[in-house]
């Protein structure tokens, strides 16, 4: 029987984490706005100097405005915030599979929640090897929260036992990938709208033209090249893995209802998102593809998965029996 | 060190074997020839993989025939106007229709096409030492001069351990990654060999389901099956002969009716059913290259009949088919041998009976309160007519319902004396299951196409292909030229490239 006790402590620590990770993108957020705020108080005090010395009146800026909008200092508590959010998530994650006996990914609110651990643990380990600023973090925070949140209320489900076909050991291996495929998938979907934005950013300033929202938040973005690498890099990893998950789904397939290939929805969208990622690699190995025509193949990918996680689960009928 | 913007592309500085872009060349056979290397040219896979994901949607949204034929009827009622449109245009067969199929067949064309130009290439390139070295090395993504001597080179074979390594005179070539074209390669050929699996498969494969009621069985041959589907080339010879008997259902349920676990104790063997097994849900049973796989269950409430004479004309479990998630099962029981007239009877089942307003229901999956309710009929249940009937339906149009078409409800071990004479007994329930039979040989391709196409992935996407040259010219004071490159992972590369440079200088 399910413990109802560990089951109520994982919601509640769910929700502690989406509060953490709200507070960690405020955090980016008032890193990026001290830190713009600082180059205009830099540029500022720069053209002071340049009236001191051309003998006018000297003007000392008092000292606090600049540590108190120390943007560094911001970031770091950002990002400690975002790696106990973390933390708090794997309990979560850790008190639902104890309170239903099982591995915690046995319905979509439980998915939802271990796609979006994914996101942000391959968004660490992004910012922990150099691949990308942590200030980044503002952006896929914020998607982050939008997400788990919209999981919490309106696919909520009680920890509870899997229907029988659910039940084995493949679904395992088979969900495993597939979450862990999903929160890189989502993680380079998000990287690859940013890289949108900033490349259209620099083209627009380049022939200096005005930018405006959401274009002009091309200017806090790291820059172009970087986006495109790191989107790449996630979805380089996180093929393999994909392709993984939907054979390890086909063998299980086999072992429950005797074909491992029968085009039910979900089989059809998780094959349409593999041949559109398979699109996105191919182009960026084909003069003509690459940058951004590649990035919105990455985006268009990332919307299919959506669409197989999401609109087939809850408007197409099909075997896959997630309630 | 200096990063250059742009790479000249020569022999030495591509390393991979994809396909260049096509060009149009004069001849009778130019033309024949562009179209070729147009249609295995990268920019024609990439167009080709987009249409084949735009060409699934409507199959990953309309109701598929082949897996849900109902609701494609059910649509095709709904969308009088569109609904016959869309299946004109093979849109409730989107995986057999004619564009889908020459979408993935000009791809593959189109894979097999690039892939054995690649291929040769690169076997080529397996057993060639590295390209010598670029007339320029500083025009390289990496490279790094110094004053220095030939010393440098017998450094330079230290360092480069695990590289492919030639030295020419004052030269030296390195490489290394050639797992990465490999990997590639090894990929997309697994690609067409699990086309050829599937292919085998859909040809020579088979499909049948049959329903058991517990103490009867079946053999696997074509005519033990109620519903088959065989593919193309299927030959009923190569059934793998075994018999099977269900010995005893069990389905066990959660308080709410959600099923927690289904399981068929079945005997089994090649001519008699005598070994035991369990077959569940996700456990099927295999016998030699057929796999027998559980996929319905339901009630058979054993009925006996005696018609007006006393004779006892009917005595067997009578297999009712679910309606509910709760188990209310639709019955008909026919008796031809009833005499002086036939009989028949329609009726519901139902495991976990409640009453109300009048109507009987179930409310639990279970078997806590089994009641069969029936209308019985006397006269011709028309049979004989030629016409074959299924035994889940009775034709009442020859027949005269009793009791005005009342409907009597039974439980376990009661009976109906039917006016005129004659009786029907509930004796006690038995259960069903469904068993599907397949037989794919093509599986087995299919799955070793998988491995590799997974391991060929792994090695393409992370092993890095990169090469090194140096050069000692000659000179007072001579100088060492040292360049690289690589195809992915830059950063990585530079990081590389300049802690080799650290070492040959130190
Ligand atoms: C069946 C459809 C195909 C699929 C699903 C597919 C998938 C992929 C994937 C996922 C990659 C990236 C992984 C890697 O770099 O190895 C790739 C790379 C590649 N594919 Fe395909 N491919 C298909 C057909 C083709 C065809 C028809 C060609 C020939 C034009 C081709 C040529 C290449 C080449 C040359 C690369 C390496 C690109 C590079 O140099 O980085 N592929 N393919």
């Amino acid at each position: 029987m399910p413990d109802k006790g560990l089951g109520q402590l994982g919601d509640g620590l769910l929700f502690t984490a989406v509060v953490v990770y709200a507070l960690a993108m405020l955090g980016f957020a008032g890193e990026q706005a001290s830190r713009k705020a600082r180059q205009s108080v830099t540029a500022v005090r720069d053209s002071t100097q340049v009236l001191v010395g051309s003998g006018g009146p000297s003007v000392t800026l008092p000292a606090e405005t600049v540590t108190s909008l120390n943007p560094s200092r911001a970031g770091r508590f950002a990002l400690a915030l975002t790696g106990l959010g973390w933390l708090v998530h794997l309990s979560s994650i850790t008190a639902r599979g104890f309170a239903a006996h099982r591995v915690p990914w046995g319905n979509m609110y439980e998915f939802s929640s271990c796609v979006a651990f994914v996101a942000v643990t391959a968004f660490l380990v992004l910012v922990a090897r150099g691949y990308v600023e942590r200030s980044l973090g503002a952006f896929v925070m914020l998607p982050v929260v939008l997400y788990l949140g919209l999981a919490a209320t309106k696919l909520y489900t009680a920890a509870g036992p899997l229907v029988p076909a659910l039940n084995s050991y493949w679904i395992k291996i088979h969900v495993a990938a597939a979450v862990t495929a999903s929160g890189a998938f989502q993680l380079s979907g998000v990287v690859a709208l940013l890289y949108l934005l900033r490349s259209r950013y620099d083209e627009l300033t380049a022939a200096e033209r005005p930018t405006r929202f959401p274009v002009s938040l091309g200017a806090q973005l790291p820059a172009a090249p970087v986006l495109d690498r790191v989107s790449y890099v996630v979805i380089a990893f996180a093929f393999p893995v994909w392709t993984f998950a939907i054979i390890a789904g086909a063998i299980w397939a086999e072992a429950a209802w005797g074909r491992y290939w029968g085009w039910d929805p979900k089989e059809t969208w998780s094959f349409i998102t593999w041949v559109l990622y398979a699109g996105y690699l191919h182009a960026r190995a084909t003069a003509g593809w690459k940058g951004r025509k590649a990035a919105w193949v990455a985006v268009a990918a990332a919307c299919a998965l959506i669409v197989d996680y999401y609109v087939v689960n809850i408007f197409v009928v099909g075997l896959h029996s997630y309630a | 060190m200096t990063v250059p913007d742009v790479v000249q592309v020569d022999e030495a500085t591509r390393l991979t074997t994809q396909p260049l872009a096509p060009q149009l060349r004069s001849g009778v056979l130019g033309p024949l020839r562009f179209g070729w290397r147009r249609l295995t040219s990268m920019r024609t896979a990439l167009l080709l993989l987009f249409l084949l994901a735009l060409a699934s949607v409507p199959g990953g949204f309309l109701p598929q025939r082949r897996i849900n034929p109902l609701r494609v009827q059910s649509y095709l009622e709904k969308h009088t106007t569109v609904g016959p449109l869309l299946d004109r245009l093979q849109m409730f067969d989107v995986f057999s229709s004619a564009w889908f199929s020459a979408i993935y067949l000009l791809l593959f064309i189109s894979l097999v096409g690039c892939l054995l130009p690649r291929t040769r290439l690169h076997l080529r390139a397996l057993r060639a030492a590295p390209p010598a070295v670029p007339k320029v090395l500083t025009r390289l993504p990496a490279s790094d001069t110094w004053e220095g001597d030939a010393d440098v080179l017998a450094r330079a074979e230290k360092a480069l351990r695990g590289w492919r390594v030639v030295r020419r005179g004052d030269e030296l070539s390195a490489e290394r990654g050639y797992l990465r074209e490999t990997g590639n390669l090894v990929f997309h050929l697994s690609l067409v060999l699990l086309l050829v699996g599937i292919a085998v498969g859909a040809f020579r494969g088979f499909k049948g389901t049959v329903l058991v009621v517990e103490g009867t069985g079946f053999s696997n041959t074509v005519a033990s099956y109620d519903d088959i589907n065989p593919g193309r080339r299927f030959h009923p010879s190569s059934l793998v002969p075994f018999t099977l008997q269900l010995q005893d259902f069990r389905a066990t349920y959660a308080p709410d009716g959600k099923a927690l676990t289904f399981d068929a104790q079945v005997t089994w063997g090649r001519t008699q059913a005598t070994t035991p097994y369990d077959v569940r849900v996700n456990h099927p049973l295999a016998v030699g290259g057929a796999k027998t796989y559980l996929i319905g269950h339901g009630y058979a409430p054993f009925v006996r009949v005696r018609d007006r004479t006393g004779a006892v004309v009917l005595d067997q479990p009578v297999a009712c088919l679910p309606q509910t998630p709760q188990f209310l099962s639709t019955c008909v029981i026919k008796v031809p041998d009833a005499a002086p007239q036939q009989l028949g009877f329609r009726g519901a089942f139902t495991p976990t009976t409640i009453t109300q307003d009048g109507r009987v229901g179930s409310s639990f999956p279970g078997l806590v309160r089994p009641v069969l309710t029936l209308v019985g009929w006397a006269g011709d249940l028309g049979l004989d007519g030629g016409v074959p009937q299924s035994v889940y339906s009775l034709d009442t149009t020859a027949l005269k319902p009793f009791d005005k078409g009342q409907a009597h409800a039974l439980s376990e071990g009661q009976t109906w004396q039917l006016p005129g004479g004659g009786s029907l007994t509930y004796v006690g329930t038995r259960e069903w299951a469904t068993f599907q039979v397949t037989q794919d040989p093509g599986k087995r391709l299919a799955l070793v196409a998988a491995v590799g196409i997974v391991g060929g992935l792994m090695l393409s996407l992370f092993v890095r292909r990169r090469r090194v040259w140096v050069r000692v010219r000659p000179g007072a004071p001579s100088t060492v030229e040292v360049g690289g490159l690589s195809r992915t992972d830059p950063e990585r590369f530079q990081a590389e490239f300049a802690e080799l440079v650290r070492r040959l200088r130190e």
